[in-house]
């Protein structure tokens, strides 16, 4: 067991426990932060699996991905807030529609 | 004989895991967003022990700061706080099991693969141009994969306008809160904000640092004047605050352009004054990503009003 192997790991679980969390709750916001946390996830699995050999040098490819990907979440994080806003603005409450009638 | 070092991981990625349950369970989302605040630090945290100095500077302003910053900010909009898992309880026991089983797939996956595989750390660290650049990761995103970080600006621009154009109006500068403390604190903490932000704009050719983290230092600068309500009114700088914004994406296109001219592959760099093309475009970078990060904050629906605010606490 190394470093890297145990955050990829600790990343599988916290993707699909994203994942559940996705489809279990309702909540626009609450699918937000699932989904930023199964970014997270991600992030963690590409740069423990590049670093899972014993001693292994940080592979900069792996953390340049990471870097870009973290600036793109956040952005489109910005942007889900954005419309689930105007969406509470429109009068459409904080679910999506089929949600609601479910 | 137990290797200290693994306990901790352990117990880091213990708590990574727990932390980010408990963010997607309380019921209360005021909660769950401080709770994904503090899985930001922890993923900090992570990334210091996995040897990513670079992601770690960027999660600690973005993932830790901003993101927070910007969910409270949203929070503050929403009357409905509370979210419970409204499902019927089999449709639950079919999704437990099946999150369950895939997330037992995936590990064993990764434990199985055998561990040596192709690493990009020699071919990155030996590096054939004589450019100056000894940071791996900034050679990486501005000279091997520039054509990704490229569009990666793109998309960055897209989002914002994206964001800007769910309102009518250009942002308006919200009211002074009611803090007396922000403002002078923010003061005093701007200019070395923006000296930590020039620093690591510059170190990020040789050590840890670069564009990405300097604009998110920027960003968050931005932000926290914003919240000071330091910042005019956007009307008396829409125009530079737009020039801001596509400056990383325009400087680095005509660099790329350019470049043919002299005989070059598109995004290549010339033999000569490599370091301080890459300089140029990283600084066009740092400030796009800055005001990007800044104006997605901003983009606020306008219907944020005091009425709204008076609603709110009322209910």
């Amino acid at each position: 067991m190394t470093t890297g192997l145990v955050f990829a790991i600790a990343g599988a679980q916290l993707f699909f426990l994203g994942v559940y969390s996705l489809i279990v709750h309702t909540h626009l916001l609450r699918r937000i932060l699932a989904l930023n946390v199964m970014g997270s996830a991600t992030f963690l699995a590409i740069v423990g699996m590049a670093q899972r050999a014993q001693g292994a040098a940080p592979d900069p490819l792996a953390h340049a991905l990471v870097l870009t990907g973290i600036v793109v979440a956040v952005s489109a994080s910005a942007l889900a807030l954005a419309l689930l806003r105007q969406l509470v603005a429109a009068g459409g409450g904080t679910a999506l529609e089929e949600d609601r009638e479910a | 004989m137990v290797n200290l070092y693994l306990v901790f991981d352990l117990l880091l990625a213990l708590t990574l895991m727990w932390v980010g349950w408990r963010t997607l369970t309380s019921p209360d989302l005021f909660r769950g967003v401080v709770l994904f605040i503090a899985f930001g630090v922890l993923m900090t945290l992570a990334w210091v022990r996995l040897e990513a100095p670079d992601v770690a500077m960027a999660e600690a302003a973005i993932g830790a700061g901003l993101t927070g910053a910007l969910l409270l900010d949203a929070l503050a909009d929403l009357r409905a706080r509370r979210s419970h898992q409204d499902i019927e309880v089999s449709r639950l026991a079919a999704v437990s099991v099946i999150t369950l089983a895939l997330a037992g797939v995936l590990s064993w996956v990764m434990l199985t693969l055998p561990a040596q595989h192709a690493s990009m750390h020699a071919p990155v660290t030996q590096p054939p141009n004589a450019s100056g650049i000894t940071n791996p990761v900034t050679l990486v995103l501005l000279v091997y994969r520039a054509y990704d970080t490229l569009l990666e600006m793109a998309v960055l621009l897209l989002a914002v306008i994206g964001a800007r154009a769910l309102h009518d109006e250009a942002p308006v500068g919200r009211a002074a809160p009611q803090y007396d403390l922000l403002a002078p604190a923010a003061r005093v903490l701007l200019p070395a904000i923006l000296l930590v932000a020039a620093y690591l704009l510059w170190a990020g050719a040789t050590r840890p640092g670069g564009a990405f983290q300097a604009g998110a230092v920027l960003g968050a600068a931005g932000v926290l004047l914003r919240l000071a309500g330091l910042l005019p009114s956007p009307a008396t700088y829409r125009r530079w605050m737009q020039m801001g914004l596509v400056s990383g994406f325009m400087v680095f296109l005509l660099v790329g352009v350019l470049v043919i001219f002299a005989g070059l592959p598109w995004l290549g760099y010339p033999a000569t004054h490599t370091k301080a093309l890459i300089l140029l475009v990283e600084t066009g970078l740092t400030l796009s990503i800055g005001m990007s990060l800044l104006s997605l904050f901003m983009s606020v629906p306008e219907q944020r009003s005091p009425s709204t605010h008076a609603r709110a606490s009322a209910s």
